[in-house]
This record gives C-alpha cells, structure tokens and sequence, in this order.
C-alpha cells in the first residue's frame, strides 16, 4: 500500500501505463568510445562524434545491444531485427539536433512482467536510443522561460538508453509503484543499470486516462513528466486522475497533453498540448546498418540471464507458506536464496522465514548451515525465540556458529523441572496476581500472562520459552 | 608529370617534394585569383609535409605511393585545425578538432595536402556557383562554370595546381565536374571509402572519390583511400579489390551496354552522343561487345534523388544552429538565435532543399514523397541488377553538355537539376561510375563519357576507361 491515501474515483478507474527510460551501465557511450560516467567536471566526456561535430558518424556500442537484450529478455520481449531512425527536434542540448532512436522496429517487442500479487502488465516494447546533455537554465527561477542564460554538459549526451514502455494495463498507482519497482530490481538483478531515480539513471513518464468503472473504450490520456521517485509517481497519478474525473464530472473534457509534476505544489501542470507537439520526421538512420541479433547471440543472452526477481519469489513461495509481500521483501534485499537453502536443508519453514526477515539487515546475510544449525536449535527448544534472535545477531556480526554463541551465553535449555520450578515461584511471590488470574475473564488473562512471563524471563535471564510458560500457567489455573 | 611519375622521382630522390609543392604554388599564385579553386591555400602544413617527405627519402624511409604529391581537398572534410567551411557563412570561424579518415590515410601514403576547394555550399549544386565565397571558373574557359559541386577539386586538378584532388559525389558532384573540366574524376561503390570526416549532405548517397589527370593516376588515389574505416559503419568490411595492376588487362570480351534510357534523356546534346558513340566503338575495337541496354527505372533517379538527398540534408544540417560553433546570430531567446542563424548562415539552394527535405518528411506527407522514392531507388537497383546479367559494364553521357557560362542556369533550379540526369542513379544504386574525358564537343570544351558498374567492379571500369582515355580524340 502506498503512503498516500488513494483517492476515491467513486465510479471512474484509473488507466495508466508508463514510459521508463534506462541509462545503460556500459562503460562507454551509445557511439563513441568517450567513458559513460556520471557526475563528472562538465563537458569532460565528449568527443567529435558525442559533440556531432561535422563530418562526425556513429559506430554503435556491441554492450548496449547486450545490455539491452538483456533486458528485453528480462522482460520476456522477443528479440527483433531493427532500425535505427533519426527523430528530428531543435534543442541546444542534442548536439545533432536529432536523437538515435529506435522508431517502428524496436530491438525488443511484446513482452510482459508480472508483479509481485500476480498483476500482469504487457510490456510493448523496449528500445534503444541516445540520452541527450543535460542543460542548467541560469538565472530566474530555473526554467528556460525566465533564465538569463542557460549552460549545457554534453557529458550524457550519447549515453545509451532503453525506453521500456508498458501497454496501459496498470488501474492504480499502486501498480506503477510496483511495476516501476519491479522494473528497478530487474535491472539491479541483471546489471543493466543502476537504476537511481534521483540521478536520472532510471526516468519514468506517466501516461494516465481515467474511464468509468466498467468501460472498456480508453479515455484521453495526458503523460505526466518530472517524476524522480517512486513516492512522486504515486502522488503525481493520484492528482491527475482526480483532475481529469473532475473535469468530466464538470463536463469539460480531457485535453491530449504533456504535463509536469511539481513536487511541491503536488500538482501537474501543462507543459505542452498536442497541438504544440513537434513533427519528429523519423526516417531510417543512414549512418547506422540495420541491427540484426542471431539467434545464437539471443541464446547467449537468455543464458546469462540470471534468476529474475519473479521467479525467484515463486521459488520461494514454492518452498513455503509466504506472503506474497514477505516473498516480495526477500527477493528484494536478496535474502531468498538462503531461506530456500535452508528449508531444503530441513530447517522449519516458518522458523527460517521468520529469522530472516525480522532478524537479519537487509544487508546482512550467513551460510544457510549455519541458519540450518540456528533453527534446529530453535525447532528443538534448545533456543527461546527470544535467545534465537540473539544468537543470529551475533552470527550475522561474528560469523561463529550457533552452538559456541549460545553456549558462551549461557542458553541452554532450561529441564522443565527447573521451569516448572520458575513458574511456581513466580506464583508463590505474586498472590495478588494470581488470584485475578485465576478468576479474570480471557481478556483479564490475557493481561496477566504476559506479566507472569516477564516475572519468570526475569528470574531465568530469559532462558524460559515463553509459550512453555503460558502453557503451564493455564495447567496450575486448571 | 603525373602523379605516378612525382611520386616515383620523389622515392626515388630524384626530385624533391618541396621543389614540386614549390612549382605548384607558384601556378596556384598565378591562376587562382582567376580561376577561384582554393578556399584556402595551406602554404605552411603543405610546405612541412613536402619537407618531411624530403626527410624520409632522405633517411631511407619509403613515403609511400603517392610519395610528394600534391592533393587538394573539397572544403567539406574535415582538417585538424584548418578552417573547413563548405563553403558557407554557418561555418565561419570553425576549425575541427580532427582529420577525416581520408585525409590520414593521404597523410599515410606520402601526398602533400596543398588547401581546400571551392564548392556548392554544403556540395549542394552542379556549378560551384553557389558558394559563399564567389564561384570558381573553369580553366579551360574561364567565362565558363566548372561543374559542381566539386569544382574546385576539378579544377585544381585541370589548371595543375595539384596532380591530384578529392572530391565527394552525391548525385554526380565528382563525376560531372571531370566531365565538365577535362579530367577524371570517379565516384566509388558506397561504403569503398571511409566518410569518417565528410561534413554529410545526404548520407547514404554520399561518396568520397578521385580527381586526377588520368586514369592510372585516380587509380592510385582510389587505392590509397579506399578501405574499411571501423569510425565508418557503412564502410565495407572486405578488402577493395585492385584497380592499378589491372588497368592495362584491356576490355577483350568485355560486354558494354550503352545506356539507352540516359542517352534519349531530356537536354542531351547532340555532339555528346556522338562522343558517347565513338567511346563505344573504341571499346569494341579492343575486343568488347557493345550493344544497347536498358535500365528503364534510371530516368525516376532525378526526382527520387530530389526528395531523399534534401530528405537527409534536412537532418544533417539541423546542427548547424549557433549553439555550439560557426556563425551565431544572437536574439531573444534560443529557437530566435537559431532561426537567425541559419536564415543569416545558409545560402538559398541550402535553404531550398532543406526546405524540400523537411517537407518530404512530414507527417502525412512521408509515405507519398520519401517512402515513394524509397521504392524507386529500390527499383533502380533491381534494373541495374537485371542489365548487370548481360553486362559487365554500362556507358553514357556523363553532363547533357560542355560546360556552360557562368550564371546561365542559376536563374532556373530545375534546368540546373538536370544536369545530374545522368550521374544520379548509380549515387541511389550505391554503385561505382567514372568520368573519363573524350575528346571536345563541337564548342572547343571538354566532353566526359560516363563507365557504370555493379558494386565493387572498380577494376572494369579502370580498365575500360584506359581503353577509352588511350582512344580519345
């Protein structure tokens, strides 16, 4: 669920679909062999053709068609011969005044990804094309309306670029927080891009149409630019498709648009109409030959491919009784291949589960024997629950076993004479509280077991199990 | 002297590059205030390059094979640190930071580079007329144009001011220059030579290529800059084939068809059939059979070409907007600078066929004007395809006439359209042509005749142009 309330379009549904452009994580850029590096002093990575000085020509980089494979794979598009095209627009920071793009025949088409809940979104296609330089607006307000001047860094001009667009098959912006979340660990998982939002190295375009709850013809649909965060995203839907209900409730109707999101006001505004949109006048790019993988380079690719998050969450999922949101967290900070290990080891599923997500960092990670040992000690009640968490702790920081940790403690298990010995005491010393125990309703109960059990962890240095204790609790209250 | 000869004398430390730039640059003060072939003369790179061929004979070492040579380069590849303009205001001032892949590869072989021709700006014309910088006149008769867009490449070569040139071939930029000028000049298979540095018109027709004074002589500089460019990548992997070695092999058993679609075109005049004719019988009395052929499609190049070239140079010169070099023409805000700009920088033909071009590449009008002449280019190809089964080679006009006066065709793109009829379809065929000059049209002037061949057939058409060229009147 997202941190933002949905809003409620009573009788309207939300069509969104999103439009997520990737830098590459190549060495070089899209065609040339200047470093593709962020961060850099400005125009400090440029070269004739990066520049597109005159009589300059691009050469395409063999790893951004990898990387790009990939990720097509990743999202199961298939791989198609294609073609570059030029799609031409005046802007001081594309040195040609036209980007490299692919235009009717992308790399990768028709694929799908599926989120974690199960959502299915189709996937319509992931192209290649080139980042333009980034241009700093001076003075002002730090739009190109009201700067002085404006400074351009070519450096990201000719990085490489997939844009990966859904089909609209997403109805709430909770399923573009995810697909967009989704996307990002595929891209993680795979090491095509580090995919950072705020750097720009992973940009989403929101496309958003709002119909009534029912109808199945689309509606007119505004692209939504200038989100950096997933947190934007969801805000940035919610507010335009509450704008457009709006606006058709008052019988005004949907203008076909581009509009920006302003993070602070949290709300989108025109930034151009439909009118004013340029006529790119793509043609084949003539510079560039036609690209045409074999099969045999998409068969390297798919080898390579490593497991992607969905599947890894339905290993998971497979191997125990997992929420889909746990298997989700799992997958994420990478936890899921030692919880399936241990269980296949034999170790107790919910126990295994339960460890590893409550009580091991995302980052923090142990052999799946020694997790193995932990819970079988657990599992055995040789360990409370309380003392398994201690002891993986300090696994997780230490790296020694499970065994030396607990027996340098002192946990051992408690025999169930010296328990039974613990609770009466505990009985003994509190009479007051044992009458109300005894008499009280369950709720009443209830509130007085938890204080019996602190009673007895305290006078066992929390070596009790705390359930053994409630057990006996309502054995001697008959 | 031939190139061949300089460059032999010069290995062979018989004559000094020095000396030969030395003689060169006196003809070049003498004519070319007249004659306008240069933008700008490299006095000074041209002179440390000749010394320093003097000291590699001088130490033992092998120049290379075009060893003291002197080359003039059309004014839009690019040159480290040397102005390159084609030949427009929107350049001014700009000097590129690198050398095109063929002007290295020169650099390689020994040549000595002595300046930048004059051209149509951005090689966009068949007289040299449309330059910034004033026309360049044909040597032979300097009321006359000297073709374009590569005059003065052409020229340069005609008057002696180099042995050798370069130009570059769109639509028949090298080829009826020669014609139109007395020299040869040769437009090879696309991909043949590296454009890595060519400042682009239109990029999948553009060809760098030779000018020389003979055939042997455009052969060695076909050798010398043709090869794969990795920088390039529609430059052809394989190996070229060789052109010199052959060239002597003759044309026995040759079969050479006479185009009959370019000789029956509108405007051919007659005294260039005649020569047409004549270079057809010579070819067969050294053994070839020559008859006619047809390649109907060849007369839909011209309007084809007039929609893909200004398709191309629309995007290819969209850079050209003030922000990042050459002329800016400052204004209030950036899309008025760039309108500013190129409305001050490009010269009318420029700004026509950008026009023309973005035009043939808008939305709704794509598939009927640059999808429509997609397919005849297409259809092109598979007429040459089929007249290639029955013949190694094709011959035909390569200009419908001599060279005309100056500004007797500025007046009437059209007319001035026309003079590439010929030349056009091997540029949207992507195949090799040659211009070789035969003998004077009945004006006194020199008449070019057109060799046509399928890709990567260089070597017969060398060889039937010595025939040719050793036959000429």
């Amino acid at each position: 669920m997202s941190d933002e309330t949905a809003t409620d379009l009573d009788g309207w549904e939300m069509v969104i679909g999103l439009e997520v452009h990737v830098e590459l994580a190549t060495a070089t850029k899209l065609f040339c062999s200047c470093p593709n590096t962020f961060g850099d002093e400005p125009n400090t990575n440029v070269c004739p053709t990066c520049l597109g000085l005159p009589g300059s020509l691009p050469v395409l980089n063999e790893q951004a068609v990898a990387f790009a494979m990939t990720l097509g794979r990743a999202l199961h598009c298939t791989v198609e011969p294609s073609v570059f095209a030029r799609k031409n627009y005046f802007y001081p920071d594309m040195p040609k005044d036209y980007q490299v793009s692919q235009y009717d025949l992308p790399t990768n088409v028709d694929g799908h990804m599926d989120l974690p809940g199960g959502v299915h979104i189709g996937i319509e296609r992931a192209h290649i094309e080139e980042d333009t330089g980034k241009s700093t607006h001076v003075g002002g307000g730090g739009r190109i309306h009201d700067a002085a001047h404006s400074l351009v860094d070519y450096n990201r001009a000719g990085v490489p670029l997939v844009e990966v667009v859904s089909r609209p098959d997403m109805r709430t912006s909770d399923d573009a927080r995810a697909y967009a979340a989704e996307l990002r660990q595929i891209l993680l998982a795979t090491g095509v891009s580090d995919a950072r939002m705020e750097e720009g190295s992973m940009r989403v375009d929101a496309n958003v149409s709002v119909r009534r709850t029912g109808d199945t013809a689309l509606g007119t649909r505004c692209e939504v630019k200038n989100l950096n965060s997933l947190r934007s995203l969801g805000r940035a839907i919610e507010h335009e498709a509450r704008r457009q209900v709006d606006l058709v409730e008052a019988g005004a109707s949907i203008r076909q648009e581009t509009r920006h999101w302003n993070e602070d006001t949290g709300r989108t505004s025109t930034l151009r109409t439909k009118e004013e949109a340029e006529d790119y006048r793509y043609f084949p790019e003539p510079d560039l030959v036609p690209l045409e993988p074999d099969a045999a380079w998409v068969a390297e690719i798919d080898a390579a491919l490593p497991a992607l998050p969905a599947d890894r969450r339905a290993a998971l999922a497979a191997a125990a009784a997992v929420t889909d949101a746990d298997a989700a967290l799992l997958v994420q900070r990478g936890q899921d291949g030692l919880a399936i290990e241990a269980i296949a080891a034999g170790a107790d599923p919910p126990r295994v589960l339960a460890r590893v997500e409550n009580d091991l960092a995302a980052d923090q990670t142990l052999e799946a024997a020694a997790l193995v040992e932990l819970i079988g000690m657990e599992t055995a009640g040789e360990l409370t629950a309380t003392q398994a968490k201690q002891v993986l702790a300090d696994m997780a920081e230490s790296g020694r076993s499970a065994a030396e940790i607990a027996a340098e403690r002192g946990f051992e298990a408690m025999a169930s004479g010296d328990l039974e010995a613990a609770v009466d005491q505990a009985i003994a010393d509190n009479t007051d509280e044992w009458g109300r125990f005894c008499a009280g309703d369950d709720k009443e109960r209830g509130k007085l077991t938890g204080f019996f059990v602190g009673q007895v962890m305290r006078a066992t240095q929390g070596q009790a199990d705390g359930k053994a204790v409630t057990a006996l609790l309502r054995q001697r209250a008959g | 002297m031939n190139a061949r000869d300089v460059a032999a004398a010069v290995r062979a430390g018989e004559r000094s590059a020095v000396a030969e730039l030395d003689e060169r640059l006196a003809t070049i003060d003498e004519r070319d205030g007249e004659i306008h072939a240069f933008n700008h003369v490299m006095v000074d790179e041209a002179r440390a390059a000749a010394a320093a061929v003097d000291r590699q004979v001088a130490d033992g070492e092998d120049p290379g094979p075009l060893a003291g040579v002197t080359v003039a380069l059309k004014d839009n590849m690019c040159t480290r640190g040397v102005p390159t303009t084609c030949s427009s205001e929107i350049l001014d001032g700009w000097r590129p930071p690198y050398d095109a892949t063929v002007v290295q590869r020169l650099a390689a072989a020994g040549a000595v580079i002595v300046g930048k021709t004059n051209l149509d700006e951005f090689a966009m014309g068949s007289s040299t007329e449309n330059s910034a910088f004033g026309p360049t006149r044909n040597p032979h008769d300097t009321s006359r144009v000297p073709g374009g867009s590569s005059g003065g490449s052409a020229a340069s070569v005609a008057a002696g001011f180099t042995s050798i040139a370069l130009g570059s071939d769109t639509g028949g930029s090298i080829r009826q220059p020669a014609a139109l000028c007395g020299v040869v000049g040769m437009k090879p298979t696309y991909g043949a030579v590296s454009r890595y540095g060519l400042m682009a018109f239109a990029s999948s027709l553009d060809q760098i290529g030779p000018f020389a004074a003979d055939v042997g002589d455009a052969a060695v500089l076909l050798e010398v800059i043709s090869g794969h460019d990795p920088l390039d990548s529609t430059s052809l992997p394989d190996a070229p084939p060789a052109v010199a070695a052959t060239l002597g092999d003759g044309v026995e058993g040759m079969r050479v068809g006479i185009v009959d679609e370019l000789v029956s075109a509108e405007g051919i005049a007659a005294d260039v059939l005649r020569r047409v004719e004549e270079a057809g019988e010579a070819l067969a009395a050294a053994g070839a059979t020559v008859e006619s052929a047809s390649v109907p499609a060849a007369v839909y190049g011209l309007s084809a070409y007039y929609l893909i070239a200004p398709a191309e140079a629309s995007s290819n010169l969209a850079r050209y907007d003030g922000v990042r070099y050459g002329l800016r023409v400052d204004a209030e805000d950036t899309a008025a600078m760039n309108t500013a700009t190129r409305t001050a920088g490009f010269g009318d033909e420029v700004k026509r066929r950008i026009m023309l071009g973005t035009y043939a590449l808008s939305a709704g009008y794509y598939d009927a004007y640059y999808g429509k002449a997609q397919k005849v280019r297409t259809l092109i190809i598979e007429d040459f395809a089929a007249a290639y089964e029955r013949f190694d080679v094709l011959l035909s006009p390569t200009a419908p006439g001599t060279a005309f006066e100056l500004g007797a065709k500025t007046a009437d793109p059209l007319t001035m359209y026309l003079n590439d009829v010929c030349t056009i379809p091997s540029n949207l065929a992507g195949q090799p042509a040659l211009s070789v000059p035969f003998g004077p049209g009945d004006d006194g002037l020199p008449v070019g005749v057109q060799v046509l061949g399928p890709a990567r057939s260089e070597p017969a058409l060398f060889r039937a142009a010595a025939v040719i060229e050793e036959a000429a009147p």
